[in-house]
C-alpha cells in the first residue's frame, strides 16, 4: 500500500507557544488512525496544522502528502488537492446558502482534479446521491451555512460535505463529541461509507466510543504535544478502562 | 497575532483592478469648459428646447449662483472648480439616431464592452426564458439608443431619453419636471436642473405591468465631463414598472463630477422598483482620480397603496453622496431601501435615505449593508420622518457594517423625527468583521481567498441582493468580490 501521509519530527507553535513537540506519523492509503489524547494535548492543533491554518507555524520537521510537500501548500490547495479537515467547531456562515458554498467548494475541488464543473441540477443529482448513501436528507444545505444548527446538525454537516467533495485525506476533528447514539450512528455510517483503499482517515477522538462504530487499524495516544504510544484498536479500550493515568500522570 | 501583519501585507497589493477603464475613440461635440447663461442656452438650442424649459434652467442656474456646496456630509475633496468643468459632450451626428444602425458602431462595441445587451439579439440570447430587459444607454451626455420601444409603445409605455421625452410628450414632464426634486432643492440638483444633458424617462399608463425590466447604463467617456443626467419616472394608477441602472465611467487621474437627479412619482396603488447597480471608477488605491457621485435621487408615493422600493449596490466612485428618499403622502404607501455600500483603499460613501411619513398607515423598511476595506469609510446617514398626520407609521431600520482590516470605518448616524405618537420605529445597527474562523472554514473547503471573501460578503449582504432583479443580481455578486479583491491576508 502507499503511503499517503508521513510526518516527521513536526514541531508547530501557535502565538510563539510550541504546541507539537516531535511528531511522527505514517499513514498508508486506506487505512484509519485514531487519535486520542486528554484535552489540550494537542490533537486540533495537529489537525490544524495538517490543514494549514494561518497562526500555526511549523517550526521543524517534514509533512510529505501523496509524495507532495504538504507544508508548501496553501491551506486551499490542501483542501482542492484532497486533504479534508472536519471541525472540532464548525463555523456559522450568515447569509451563505449551503448548496451555494458546497457547490462552489465541490467545483473548486472538480476543476482541480479535471473534471467538469458541475451546474445546479447536476449539482442536485450528486447531492441527492451521496444524501441516501448517507441516509441523511438535504435539508440542512438549504439553510445559511451552520447558522442555528445544533451541534449534532453541523458534525453531519461535515460529513455531508465530506462526502460531496470526496477527499483522500479525511482529518476528522472530534467529529463524534455533542453526539447522541442516534447522530453517532449516522455520522459514523458516514464515515464508514466513505472509507475505501485509495482513501485514509485520521480520526481524532477523545473516546473510545466512536471507534467502536468506526474500526481504527492503528490507535495513537497523544500527550503534549508527543506520540507517546500506538497500538491496535485494544489500545482504545484500555483507555475506556483506565483513563489516561498511564501516559499522563496527572490525568490521574 | 500574525494574522494582523498579513492583512496589512495583502492591503497593498490591492491595485486598479477597474474592469471598464478603457476610452472610447470617437468624434465628440464637446461644449467649452465653465459655464454661464451661454452655455446653458447653447444645451437648451442643441436640443431644441421649448421656452418653458430654456426658462427653467435659466432660473435654477441664478439660483445655483447663490447656493452653497453642502459640507455636513462625512466626506473629505478638494474644492471642485465648477469653471474648469464641460457640461456638455456627445458623440457628432447631425440628427439624433433613428435607429440602432445609426448609432456609430464603436459606441456599440463599447456597451458591448460593458456587457450591456444594447442589440435585442443579445437580450434575448442572453437571458433565455427570463422577462426581457429594454435598455436605454446614455454616454456622456446623450441617449444613444434606446431597445425595445415599439412592443412597449404598444402598451402605452414610454421609454426613451429625456430629451426625446421632452418633444413627444412635454405635457407630462412640464407637469411632473422638478415636482419631487424641486429645483432649489440642493446645490447639486439645483446645478443639475440648470445644465442637464439628458436622461431617461419613463411613463407606464393606468393599470399596465411593465412586462420587462426597464435599464439603462450610464457611461461617462470624455475627459474632464461631468454627466448631469435627468431621469422621470412615472407610474399612474395601478402600474408597475422596475427599473436598472448601471453605471461605469474610464480611469482617469483627474476626478470627475457626476450629478444626477432622479425623481419617482407613484400613483394611486402604483408600484416602481429601482435598482442601481453603480460601478463607476473608484479611483487608484492612492486616491486619485475616480468620480465624485453626487446624486439626488427621490420618490413620491402620491397614491394612496403606491410603494417605491430603491436597491443600490454602489462598489464604485471616488466618493458617493447619496440618499434616494421616498415620500410617503398617500395612505397606507411603503417605501423600501435596500443598500450596500462598499468603500475600499481611499473610497468615501455616504449614503442613506430618507423616509418621510405624511399619509396615514405608511411603512418603510430600511436595510443598510456596509462594507469598508482598505482605508474607505463608510457612512450611514438616515432619516426617518413622521409628520403629525401621519396616523400609525411604521419604520423598520437595520443598519450593519462589515469591516476589513483596521484602517476603514463605518459610522452610522440615524435621525429620527417623530410627530405622531402611534408611530412605531425600530433601529438596529451592528458592526463585525470578518473572522479568521470563517475564512479558514472556507478555504478548507477548497475556496479561493478571493472566493472566501465574496462568498461571505455576499452572505452578509444577501437581504439586499435578493431584491435586486436576477440577471442584475449575478452582476452584483461578481462586483462585489472583484471590488474587495485582495482586501483581506
Ligand atoms: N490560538 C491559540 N493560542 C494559544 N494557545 C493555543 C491556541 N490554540 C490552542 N492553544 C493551546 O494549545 C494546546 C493544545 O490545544 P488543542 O490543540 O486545541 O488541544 P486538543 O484539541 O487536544 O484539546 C492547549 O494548551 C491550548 O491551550
Ligand atoms: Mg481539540
Amino acid at each position: 500500500m502507499t503511503t499517503m501521509l508521513e510526518i516527521k519530527n513536526l514541531h508547530a507553535a501557535v502565538d510563539g507557544k510550541e504546541i507539537l513537540k516531535g511528531i511522527d506519523l505514517t499513514v498508508k492509503a486506506g487505512e484509519v488512525h485514531a487519535i486520542m489524547g486528554p484535552n489540550g494535548s494537542g490533537k486540533s492543533t495537529l489537525a490544524y496544522v495538517l490543514a494549514g491554518r494561518a497562526g500555526y507555524e511549523v517550526t521543524e520537521g517534514s509533512v510529505s502528502y501523496d509524495g507532495k510537500d504538504l507544508l508548501e501548500m496553501s491551506a486551499d490547495e490542501r483542501a482542492r488537492d484532497g486533504v479534508f479537515l472536519g471541525f472540532q467547531y464548525p463555523v456559522e456562515l450568515p447569509g451563505v446558502n449551503g448548496m451555494t458554498f458546497l457547490r462552489t467548494a465541490a467545483n473548486a475541488v472538480r476543476k482541480h482534479r479535471g473534471l467538469k464543473e458541475l451546474d445546479g441540477i447536476d449539482f442536485l443529482k450528486l447531492l441527492r446521491q451521496k444524501a441516501s448513501l448517507l441516509e441523511m436528507d438535504d435539508g440542512l444545505l438549504k439553510r445559511a451555512v451552520n447558522v442555528g444548527f445544533s451541534g449534532g446538525e453541523k458534525k453531519r454537516n461535515e460529513i455531508a460535505q465530506m462526502a460531496v467533495l470526496d477527499p483522500h485525506l479525511m482529518v476528522l476533528d472530534e467529529t463524534d463529541s455533542g453526539l447522541d447514539i442516534d447522530a453517532l450512528k449516522v455520522v459514523s455510517k458516514g464515515i464508514n461509507a466513505l472509507r475505501g483503499p485509495d482513501k485514509a482517515t485520521v480520526l481524532v477522538t477523545h473516546y473510545q466510543r466512536l471507534l467502536s462504530y468506526v474500526e481504527p487499524d492503528f490507535v495513537h495516544i497523544l500527550a503534549r504535544g508527543k506520540i507517546v504510544a500506538s497500538g491496535g484498536k485494544e489500545l482504545a479500550l484500555e483507555l475506556e478502562r483506565d483513563g489516561y493515568v498511564n501516559y499522563v500522570p496527572e490525568a490521574a | 497575532m500574525a494574522a494582523t501583519t498579513e492583512t496589512q501585507q495583502a492591503l497593498k497589493d490591492i491595485g486598479g483592478d477597474y474592469k471598464h477603464g478603457f476610452v472610447t475613440d470617437i468624434e465628440m461635440d464637446v461644449a467649452p469648459k465653465g459655464l454661464d447663461e451661454a452655455v446653458i442656452r447653447m444645451i437648451s438650442a442643441k436640443k431644441l428646447e421649448p421656452e418653458w424649459l430654456l426658462d427653467w434652467r435659466l432660473e435654477a442656474f441664478r439660483k445655483w449662483g447663490k447656493e452653497e456646496e453642502p459640507e455636513w456630509a462625512k466626506v473629505h475633496y478638494p474644492a471642485i472648480d465648477f469653471q474648469d468643468i464641460h457640461y456638455y459632450a456627445a458623440p457628432k451626428k447631425k440628427d439624433g439616431p433613428k435607429s440602432l444602425d445609426e448609432v456609430d458602431p464603436e459606441l456599440l462595441e463599447t456597451y458591448a464592452k460593458l456587457g450591456i445587451p444594447l442589440r435585442e439579439q443579445e437580450v434575448l440570447a442572453g437571458v433565455m426564458g427570463s422577462p426581457n430587459i429594454a435598455v436605454d444607454a446614455v454616454f456622456d451626455s446623450v441617449s444613444v439608443a434606446t431597445t425595445y420601444k415599439k412592443k412597449l409603445e404598444e402598451m402605452g409605455i414610454i421609454f426613451g431619453s429625456f430629451s426625446e421625452a421632452v418633444k413627444t410628450h412635454p405635457e407630462l414632464i412640464r407637469k411632473y419636471l422638478g415636482s419631487v426634486v424641486p429645483v432649489s432643492d440642493n446645490f447639486y440638483a439645483t446645478l443639475n436642473s440648470a445644465v442637464f444633458t439628458d436622461g431617461t424617462f419613463v411613463y407606464v399608463p393606468k393599470g399596465v405591468r411593465c412586462p420587462m425590466e426597464l435599464s439603462t447604463y450610464f457611461r461617462i467617456n470624455t475627459k474632464e465631463t461631468g454627466q448631469f443626467e435627468r431621469t422621470l419616472i412615472i407610474a399612474d394608477e395601478g402600474s408597475y414598472v422596475s427599473y436598472l441602472e448601471g453605471c461605469t465611467a474610464p480611469m482617469r487621474d483627474e476626478n470627475q463630477l457626476h450629478a444626477a437627479v432622479v425623481e419617482l412619482i407613484a400613483l394611486d396603488n402604483a408600484e416602481i422598483k429601482y435598482s442601481t447597480v453603480q460601478n463607476w471608477y473608484p479611483g487608484d488605491k492612492n486616491g486619485k482620480g475616480g468620480i465624485y457621485n453626487f446624486v439626488t435621487k427621490r420618490g413620491a408615493c402620491r397614491g394612496v397603496n403606491s410603494k417605491i422600493s430603491w436597491t443600490q449596490v454602489e462598489t464604485g466612485s471616488a466618493i458617493t453622496w447619496k440618499y434616494p428618499s421616498c415620500i410617503l403622502q398617500g395612505d397606507n404607501s411603503q417605501g423600501e431601501f435596500y443598500s450596500v455600500a462598499i468603500t475600499n483603499n481611499m473610497q468615501q460613501a455616504d449614503t442613506g435615505t430618507k423616509m418621510i411619513h405624511i399619509g396615514k398607515n405608511t411603512r418603510s423598511r430600511i436595510i443598510s449593508k456596509g462594507i469598508s476595506a482598505g482605508r474607505g469609510q463608510n457612512t450611514y446617514r438616515g432619516l426617518v420622518r413622521v409628520m403629525a398626520g401621519a396616523e400609525n407609521a411604521r419604520n423598520y431600520t437595520q443598519c450593519d457594517s462589515l469591516l476589513m482590516g483596521d484602517k476603514c470605518g463605518a459610522h452610522t448616524v440615524p435621525y429620527i423625527e417623530v410627530k405622531n405618537p402611534s408611530a412605531q420605529i425600530e433601529h438596529e445597527a451592528t458592526t463585525s468583521k470578518i473572522s479568521e474562523d470563517q475564512l479558514f472554514y472556507c478555504l478548507q473547503r477548497g475556496l479561493t481567498q478571493e472566493e472566501a471573501v465574496a462568498m461571505i460578503v455576499n452572505g452578509f449582504c444577501k437581504e439586499v441582493m435578493q431584491n435586486l432583479p436576477m440577471e442584475f443580481a449575478v452582476e452584483a455578486q461578481k462586483l462585489l468580490g472583484i471590488s474587495l479583491e485582495g482586501s483581506v491576508g
